[in-house]
């Protein structure tokens, strides 16, 4: 913050505000920004709903009596997930990025650049994800879930039919809360050379005093949040008929 | 037929062990609504959590027209579950579906193709008196009607057996009225078994043909409802049917204690009207017959009149009116001398 309002005095290089030179330069340096914090926001959200959304129905379901028999198989599933869940969720972000080089370059070849970042993003949003989902579920009347399991239904059409549709605005309003989270931890995307908005931020914002650039990242990104908020909130309430 | 023998249900929660059911033994017959009636605790819940396989069986077995449901697995239990259909106190629908769909949500697990389904969902939203909700979400639903969207998925997949675990006990009197009503009405119409459980005496002696009293893990006694009704033999069967006897009001009791006499409770069970016999008594015996008290119901189609007389007169002629009430009607007590 100190070095924001010094750079904000020191004035350099700070061209006309509103010509068309200056825009032009924003534009160019924001807009494949924008689209690399989109690219690595969209997949890493993606891959990080589908996974830890699996995961969370397995951490739900193997602690379920009524939808699962219990035995010990099911305990220790149940206990070993969420340790790995548990630790995914305790380790900061940015040692993560580091950490998940070995497996990013598995899956992408390499552990530097905007895929790589998406990868490293995704690992990380994924026990979240699955804690999100295991609590939705929870917090369904098990009363629904044994009128399915009555009327002879099996696992897969109890989750598929009953558990996801019937709690799908609450899963929808808290994967729009994973993605924000997305969002914020993608500007940290730098470090592996992902690019992004947040990237911009730090080496022409804040390395270079580029408070024009800091608050143009500023508004993409409080613009992207927005719209990702505002949709989530209209699919929440759409499909919410309770 | 439901053919139930030494059901034990152990329930283990953090090392505590609760013995809910401590050796069960009953026979349902197909076409009875069988009421189940007991306190708090008695083990009701647990009884049919285990007939509808949502519960695990601790030991004892549970025959479904000859197959012992505690013996099935995977899908052959699944299949099994099919012949059942649940009502539930607090409905447990779709909240997400509408009325329609979770009508047919039973269906479409039972395969049955679209085009029956959709037959079927019209007629039972008819049987039930909500053609015109069909499209409506279940939040848009008073409580009746939500038991009514309850009860036509119950039926949806054509079960042979329908239990009901306290189906109206989030109702008001009226709606309850209603919705026994209609389990009545779909009992006789198709045939379908009814397990009803409750603790209200009234639930019973409205539509049940049959009823067991359980207490403490275990069915105390049980049997057809008017005979029970008349000749308890257990006290807390006593305590049940209270509310369906009647019993000498004090004031009744102290003007009629000022002349000397005997007070009788006369039940008579069948479609005789009571008087002529009271008329009969006092012609053929020289005795004054008062009437207290009285009320006449009707259970199962039977009406059950309960009287409560007294007799007055030598201690001849009033023993001789007893002993002809006793062996002219169905029950005579000396409540009062
Ligand atoms: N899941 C459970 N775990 C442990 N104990 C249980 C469980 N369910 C029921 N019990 C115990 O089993 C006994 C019988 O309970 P149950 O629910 O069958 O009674 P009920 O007759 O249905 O009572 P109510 O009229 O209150 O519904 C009670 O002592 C209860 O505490
Ligand atoms: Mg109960």
């Amino acid at each position: 913050m100190l070095r924001f309002v010094r750079s904000a005095n020191v004035k350099t290089m700070q061209p006309e505000l509103f010509s068309a030179e200056h825009i032009e330069e924003l534009w160019q340096i924001l807009w494949p920004a924008t689209l690399d914090t989109l690219y690595m926001v969209g997949y890493s959200s993606l891959f990080s709903i589908i996974f830890g959304t699996l995961i969370g129905i397995i951490l739900f379901i193997t602690s379920n009596e009524v939808l699962c028999k219990q035995n010990i198989f099911t305990s220790i599933t149940n206990k070993v997930l969420g340790l790995i869940v548990n630790i995914g969720r305790s380790i900061p972000f940015i040692i993560l990025i580091i950490a998940a080089a070995p497996l990013t370059r598995l899956i992408v070849g390499t552990f530097i650049g905007t895929e790589a970042a998406a990868v490293s993003l995704t690992i990380a949003a994924i026990p979240f994800v699955a804690r999100l989902t295991e609590s939705t579920f929870a917090g369904l009347d098990k009363g629904v879930i044994e009128a399915s399991v009555a009327c002879g239904a099996s696992l897969p059409q109890t989750i598929f039919k009953v558990l996801i549709p019937e709690t799908l605005p609450v899963l929808i309003l808290n994967y729009t809360v994973a993605i924000v989270n997305l969002i914020g931890f993608s500007a940290m995307a730098g470090v592996i050379g992902g690019g992004g908005l947040g990237d911009v931020a730090l080496r022409f914002g804040l390395q270079r005093f580029r408070t024009d650039m800091l608050f143009g990242t500023v508004i993409l990104l409080v613009l992207i949040v927005q719209i990702f908020q505002i949709a989530g909130n209209f699919l929440a309430k759409i499909t919410d008929k309770r | 037929m439901i053919d139930i023998k030494n059901l034990h249900k152990t329930y283990v929660s953090d090392g505590q062990k609760v013995e809910a059911l401590k050796g069960l033994d009953v026979r349902i017959e197909s076409g009875e609504i069988f009421g189940f009636i007991g306190l708090s605790g008695a083990g009701k819940t647990s009884l049919v959590r285990c007939i509808s396989t949502l519960e695990s069986v601790t030991d004892g077995e549970i025959f479904i027209d000859g197959v012992d449901l505690t013996k099935q697995k995977g899908s052959d239990l699944r299949a099994l579950r099919k012949k059942f259909g649940l009502v539930f106190q607090h409905f447990n629908l779709l909240m997400n579906s509408t009325v329609y769909k979770n009508v047919e949500f039973p269906m479409k697990i039972a395969k049955i193709p679209k085009h029956v389904r959709h037959k079927r969902i019209l007629e039972l939203l008819e049987l039930v008196g909500l053609s015109d909700k069909s499209d409506a979400y279940p939040a848009r639903l008073s409580g009746g009607q939500k038991q009514r969207v309850g009860i036509a998925r119950a039926l949806a997949a054509d079960p042979k057996f329908v239990i009901c675990d306290e189906a109206t006990s989030a109702l008001d009197p009226a709606t309850t009225m209603s919705i026994l009503h209609l389990i009545k009405d779909i009992n006789k119409k198709m045939g379908v078994t009814f397990i009803v459980i409750t603790h209200e005496m009234h639930v019973i002696k409205e539509i049940c043909t049959k009823v067991a009293i359980m207490e403490d893990g275990k069915i105390i006694e049980h049997g057809d409802v008017i005979d029970m009704l008349v000749w308890p033999k257990t006290e807390t069967a006593r305590q049940f049917f209270k509310t369906a006897d009647i019993n000498l009001n004090h004031a009744a009791y102290e003007i009629s204690r000022q002349t000397p006499g005997k007070i009788i409770k006369a039940t008579f069970i069948g479609n005789n009207a009571p008087d002529p016999y009271i008329c009969t008594v006092i012609k053929r015996f020289d005795v004054d017959v008062a009437i207290l008290g009285g009320h006449i119901q009707e259970i199962n189609e039977t009406i059950i009149g309960i009287l409560i007389i007294k007799i007055s007169g030598s201690d001849d002629a009033v023993e001789a009116a007893i002993a002809y009430l006793n062996e002219t009607i169905e029950k005579t007590e000396v409540i009062s001398a």
